[in-house]
């Protein structure tokens, strides 16, 4: 420890700390500006090198985006959207039920499959990948969002968040008003417990569409067909084919065109999942 | 809950079974049967020979996992793997931890602290595949960043950041600080938070300054979250793809000195290897196990 820390009051470490904060700040955001900046600039003009300002190309370069041949954006955004839209839904409707199991009932195996859930968690897909695509080959799903998604059913991580959630929001006498009502367990679940946890869902929601629109490894094991492909290997193949010879207008208009809906979407909802994460993490 | 054991609840609590079928049959059929299918043709000689003709599959025991750490691949994809991760979490463990005790810090009261964490997570959303495919872009030879660091007078010609392994792994282990330095902070902060004021308090009282009550208090006591923090983002650490496969297109250039050990199963996988994509795999799958062991005994133990 140094003496002269002793002498820092406040004020000085205020000033420290948020000359700190804005260069952070700036180190993750520059490479975005360059990104929107190259993406407004036409091929001619980003050989020229390096510009701080946007230029006038942006249009232009879209255009020729939506017009190529080689890569099929279109589509590209399409199945994104729809495997990261389906994944989401499951994901969070099916993982609350899972977790409704484990909270509102009371049964032998209820410990057993909490601790095995858990358990679970940390099995990377990447390692069942070999036989998981032996199977889906087996199964004729290659070339389909079915492995994409319904893999997304059982999702250990989003479980425990809706647990957590659960166990703060969702008093067991709420169910049992509801049973003495007459409603059905089935219903007792759709109609009272899932609206309450509406909070949870729409933060899950949100980190498993993300999750899976930006996932690369297993969609590009299972999709081989380029009208079946998704964003993240798109951009695989512009990286795979002699780069070189691609309009650079054209490269950065379609990373922006990835990563913006994205951006995007968090900066409306920064407050909500920012707070939610620290709810996540307390119990981390 | 002894007396509430009557024959309606019992009758209710078989809704528990029900509500977790979905979980266990999705599970059983795209996570458990691949896994033990895995397991089952890491003991067997099969795969394509110049891609056409099929050996195999017969049983040879262990003689794939033999052949992974005799022919030197295995260990030297974990030590790029491990060295990518160092590069990158040190700096994040250390911007994470001053960041988060400045957040935390009342004397401070530092403001727009939502919109420093809001940016601070954002790279941790953005698709690393197409992160990585920006990286390539900027530092490529005639990129924008070799311009700018030439137009600043710093280089007189360009600089190969993909032609040297230490630029090329450092990029990498670059990219990883900056996805998951946010991530860090905020969970280093939640634990900040959750430490007890009135220790801060009294070393107030006993006149210690901010960087002793940081090494003395807040450091010896964040030690499960700092240990959790590290083991997970070895877990993570050790499934690194997207951003080195991009970056290299698969190669792991300069002379696979960013080649990772996802990136060779991930080859293994493509030319059907399956004999040595599987024992592969399980070692990868041993590995995390034990990891994961440690984290879910730290979660035990602070729950208590």
């Amino acid at each position: 420890m140094r003496a002269s820390s002793k002498g820092l009051n406040v004020h000085t470490r205020r000033v420290i700390s948020y000359v700190v904060l804005v260069l952070v700040t700036i180190l993750c955001l520059f490479w975005f500006y360059v990104l929107f900046v190259n993406a407004t600039r036409s091929h001619a003009d980003l050989t020229k090198g390096f510009r701080a300002l946007p230029s006038t190309n942006a249009l232009k370069n879209v255009n020729s985006l939506l017009h190529s041949s080689n890569l099929p954006i279109l589509s590209g955004l399409f199945n994104s959207v729809l495997v990261a839209g389906c994944t989401a839904l499951l994901s969070t409707y099916f993982s609350t039920m899972t977790a409704y199991a484990i909270h509102a009932y009371d049964f032998k195996l209820k410990n057993f499959m909490f601790t095995f859930i858990l358990g679970i968690m940390m099995i990377p897909t990447q390692v069942t990948a070999l036989g998981f695509i032996q199977l889906m080959r087996k199964m004729h799903l290659m070339n389909s969002f079915i492995p994409l998604i319904i893999p997304a059913i059982a999702a250990p991580a989003v479980f425990f968040y809706m647990k957590q959630y659960m166990e703060s929001t969702l008093p067991l006498e709420l169910l049992e008003a509801a049973r003495i009502d007459g409603a059905g367990e089935f219903r007792t679940f759709n109609q009272i417990a899932l609206p309450l946890m509406k909070p949870a869902i729409a933060v899950q929601a949100i980190f498993s569409f993300v999750g899976s629109w930006n996932n690369y490894f297993t969609p590009a094991l299972v999709l081989t067909e380029d009208s079946k492909k998704t964003l993240p290997i798109l951009i695989a193949s512009l990286r795979s084919a002699d780069y070189l010879k691609f309009d650079m207008g054209q490269v950065y208009m379609m990373i922006t065109f990835s990563i913006l809906p994205v951006i995007v979407v968090y900066l409306v909802l920064s407050k909500n999942i920012v707070s939610g994460l620290a709810v996540g993490a307390v119990k981390g | 809950m002894a007396n509430k054991k009557n024959g309606a609840v019992l009758r209710y609590n078989r809704w528990g079974y029900i509500f977790l079928i979905p979980f266990i049959v999705v599970f059983i059929i795209f996570q458990f049967i691949p896994l033990i299918s895995t397991i089952y043709n890491s003991f067997f000689e099969h795969y394509f020979k110049n891609g056409l003709t099929e050996v195999g599959p017969t049983f040879i025991g262990l003689a794939n996992y033999a052949e992974l750490f005799t022919s030197g691949d295995l260990p030297k994809y974990l030590a790029n793997t491990l060295i990518m991760w160092i590069i990158g979490f040190v700096p994040q463990i250390l911007v994470s931890l001053l960041l988060a005790a400045w957040f935390s810090d009342p004397s401070l009261r530092l403001k727009y602290q939502q919109f420093f964490k809001t940016v601070i997570y954002l790279p941790n959303l953005i698709m690393a595949s197409a992160f990585a495919m920006l990286f390539f872009t900027l530092f490529s030879d005639g990129g924008p960043i070799n311009s700018l660091l030439m137009q600043l007078g710093i280089f007189s010609e360009p600089y190969k950041f993909l032609s040297h392994a230490g630029s090329a792994r450092s990029l990498v282990g670059f990219m990883n600080f900056l996805m998951w330095f946010g991530n860090t902070t905020i969970l280093l902060l939640a634990g900040m938070l959750g430490i007890d004021t009135s220790l801060f308090e009294a070393a107030e009282v006993d006149g210690a300054t901010s960087t002793q009550v940081f090494f003395k208090i807040t450091l010896p006591l964040l030690r499960p979250i700092l240990v959790y923090v590290m083991v997970t983002s070895l877990i993570g650490g050790l499934q690194m793809f997207d951003v080195p496969q991009i970056l290299t297109n698969g190669q792991g250039n300069p002379a696979r000195t960013t080649m990772t050990l996802i990136m060779y199963l991930n080859k293994h996988l493509y030319s059907k290897n399956y004999g040595l994509g599987g024992a592969l795999s399980v070692i990868l799958f041993v590995i995390t196990g034990i990891l994961s062991v440690i984290v879910f005994r730290m979660n035990k133990a602070t729950e208590k």
